[in-house]
């Protein structure tokens, strides 16, 4: 049903001796919002550069829609860029920004003007027509450039962190419009970001990506409640690992023996006949309880003082030093606990409880397979 | 509780006594303006003695002494044997030179800020050289050149057509002007592309266009205020020009050259009626541009 509509085969880009993008291979489905996740200097931005044609891979091939565009200039290619700057021409007109692309193609004034009438109308900007890019704000730079590529009706749209350079408020504004607009156009988008929860709120599938490789692919469940690599779980999110020894197993369980001699339960199918290897557990999965406290038998445990706490409003966050030596972070939903001034305090003793099931387990090394 | 009051620094304290504001007052007020206004008269009395003299009703051969207002300089500002085709000699070689030198000395700086190539940085550094050495010396260097070119058995005998640059004269004149042009039109545009931001050609392309479209619908429309610039610059400076010129002009005479030909003689109100035109035509163009830029920034 959905068809591949960009489609990068081991992809190299060299630059000096080191290798930005690092045997990159992946498939981008029609329609879809794909992000590139990862820190700066992770080559997203030049893998995004790659399919515009703004740079030429050192070995690989990219296909767009069945074609190989590998060595084609970008003026050739059937896609169109949001640049992180904007990059509105500055001696140009809004309208004449917008047409740009219409104008090299030698469409006709008459649905230019309709056509870019239309575009400034989608992203909210109507009555803009005769405005130079410096009399507009960023946020408004921002749908210029976006209607600027839209018009084009390009194949795929490529944005290399779009909203970078916005504040917060108005960031969340237009994550949520970005997502509107693709669901209309229904153009598939690949959207280059550093910020995790941006590419959770907007993307059907993300490659979350570290050193010129992607480490993990999945949607933003998959990646959040189960990371591959120590990399994946770390980047999306906090999260709480511990190192440990694969010991045994019981009542259906895998046993993970901690260094203190502490034994926890992980699902026995995440083991996987390793080890030596390392459980995850996220902040808000983890129970607090006092160490008189009743625990379901099938929950692992483990004990640990409380070392720091900060009231954020919706949760509470604890640090909390496991028997283990490990530092724990817990969220408990602010609930019963604020309503009865029950709130631990720095240096409560604390029973931290989870269940088998909330676990992950990651390896050191990437363990990802090309593909979903 | 006492060392939060005191000062930071300890010789602050010392020093916080000013001179009195009444001294402030007179430097700010008066000193200034006045020290300004002396050094902006020295820059501009030549040019206002110049402008006067166009008017002096002046006997004898030479416009020295004045005698009494007159329009007649004015009303005949081109009669004097010699003068009007020296004139047309040099607009027509300023006029020239100046197409020339911005166009190879635009496209050069854009090679220069663009590209990463081997030798760049030694060829950022020769651009300067010709700016650096004395005009007598290229002057010299290039008659030498020249005459090599047509000489009997110079070096350059039989490699450059006969008649190109020898004898010397008007295409000897414009070849050395392009030349000394290039680096100044090098050196103003490269400052104009340096502010260049690339991804505005990145996105031309990305929306469709090839690179002669980019360059003309993006690239060059951005940088023109520089090019404007080095082309008024390589204007002013052949028009201008002596030291090289005299080395190279054989028998043709450029307005300078002319001047300096019959100043021993004469020294006729043309040449300062001349030299006015000359002068108010170049504050004309400033002032339209300055004019255009400001129009430019606002719309």
């Amino acid at each position: 049903m959905s068809e591949i509509d960009v489609r990068l085969v081991d992809v190299v880009k060299r630059f000096g001796d080191s290798n930005a993008v690092d045997h990159i291979t992946l498939d981008v489905n029609d329609g879809e919002f794909f992000s590139l996740l990862g820190p700066s200097g992770c080559g997203k931005t030049t893998t995004l550069r790659m399919i515009g044609g703004f740079e030429q891979p050192t070995s690989g091939l990219i296909e767009l829609q069945g074609q190989d565009v590998t060595w084609l200039p970008s003026y050739k290619r059937n896609v169109n860029t949001v640049f992180q700057s904007y990059a509105l021409f500055p001696h140009l007109t809004i309208e004449e920004n917008v047409a740009f692309g219409l104008r090299r193609r030698g469409v006709k004034d008459a649905e230019v003007k309709s056509r870019v009438t239309d575009m400034l109308r989608l992203v909210e900007l109507p009555g803009f027509e005769k405005r130079k890019p410096n009399q507009i704000s960023g946020g408004q730079a921002q749908r210029v450039a976006l209607a600027r590529a839209l018009i084009n009706r390009p194949a795929v749209l490529l944005l290399d962190e779009p909203l970078g350079a916005l504040d917060l408020k108005l960031r969340k504004q237009m994550q949520v419009e970005l997502k509107r607009i693709q669901r209309e156009v229904g153009i598939t988008f690949i959207y280059v970001t550093h910020d995790q929860e941006e590419a959770m709120t907007m993307s059907d599938r993300i490659a979350v990506m570290n050193r010129g490789k992607y480490e993990q692919l999945g949607n933003p469940e998959s990646l959040y409640e189960r990371p591959q690599t120590r990399f994946v779980a770390g980047f999306l999110g906090v999260s709480n690992l511990l190192a440990g020894t694969v010991d045994g197993t019981a009542d259906g369980y895998a046993l993970v023996k901690l260094a203190d001699d502490t034994r926890l339960r992980i699902p026995a199918a995440l083991a996987d006949g390793n080890t030596q290897i390392e459980v995850g557990i996220r902040p808000e999965k983890v129970r607090m309880n006092t160490p008189t406290d009743a625990i379901p038998a099938a929950a692992n445990q483990l004990d640990g003082t409380v070392t720091d706490v900060s009231y954020v409003g919706v949760s509470t966050q604890y640090i909390v030093d496991s028997k283990s030596g490990i530092p724990m972070t817990i969220y408990e939903q602010n609930i019963e606990r604020t309503t009865n001034g029950s709130l631990y305090r720095q240096g409560d003793a604390v029973r931290l409880s989870w269940m088998p099931e909330h676990t992950f387990v990651v390896g050191s090394a990437p363990t990802t397979a090309p593909g979903d | 509780m006492t060392a939060v009051s005191q000062p930071l620094n300890p010789t602050a304290a010392a020093t916080t006594r000013r001179p009195p504001r009444r001294f402030l007052h007179a430097l700010d007020h008066w000193f200034l303006p006045g020290f300004t206004v002396v050094a902006i008269g020295y820059l501009l009395v030549p040019i206002v003695v110049m402008i006067i003299f166009s008017f002096n009703d002046y006997q004898g051969k030479f416009n020295f002494v004045w005698h009494g207002f007159t329009l007649q300089g004015w009303f005949h500002p081109f009669d004097w044997p010699g003068l009007p085709d020296a004139i047309k000699t040099s607009l027509f070689i300023a006029f020239l030179s100046t197409i020339g030198s911005t166009i190879l000395g635009t496209f050069i700086g854009l090679a220069l800020t663009r590209y990463s190539f081997k030798g760049r940085g030694a060829i950022n550094g020769l651009i300067f050289l010709p700016m650096a050495t004395p005009e007598i010396v290229m002057g010299s260097s290039l008659l030498t050149l020249f005459v090599n070119s047509g000489l009997q058995g110079g070096m350059l005998n039989g490699i450059v057509p006969k008649g190109v640059l020898f004898p010397l004269g008007f295409t000897t004149i414009l070849i050395a002007h392009i030349m000394f042009n290039i680096s100044y039109v090098v050196v103003t545009v490269k400052a104009r592309i340096a502010g260049f931001d690339r991804r505005l050609e990145e996105a031309a392309m990305d929306l469709g266009a090839d690179e002669l479209t980019t360059f003309w619908k993006v690239t060059f429309p951005l940088i023109f205020p520089g090019v404007l610039a080095a082309a008024l610059l390589a204007f002013s400076l052949s028009i201008d020009d002596f030291i090289i010129t005299s080395f190279v002009s054989g028998t043709t005479n450029t307005f300078p050259i002319w001047a300096y030909s019959i100043i021993k003689n004469a020294l006729p109100v043309q040449i300062n009626v001349v030299g006015s035109m000359v002068f108010l035509g170049a504050v004309l163009i400033v002032g339209l541009s300055n004019i255009r830029q400001a129009r430019g920034n606002r719309a």
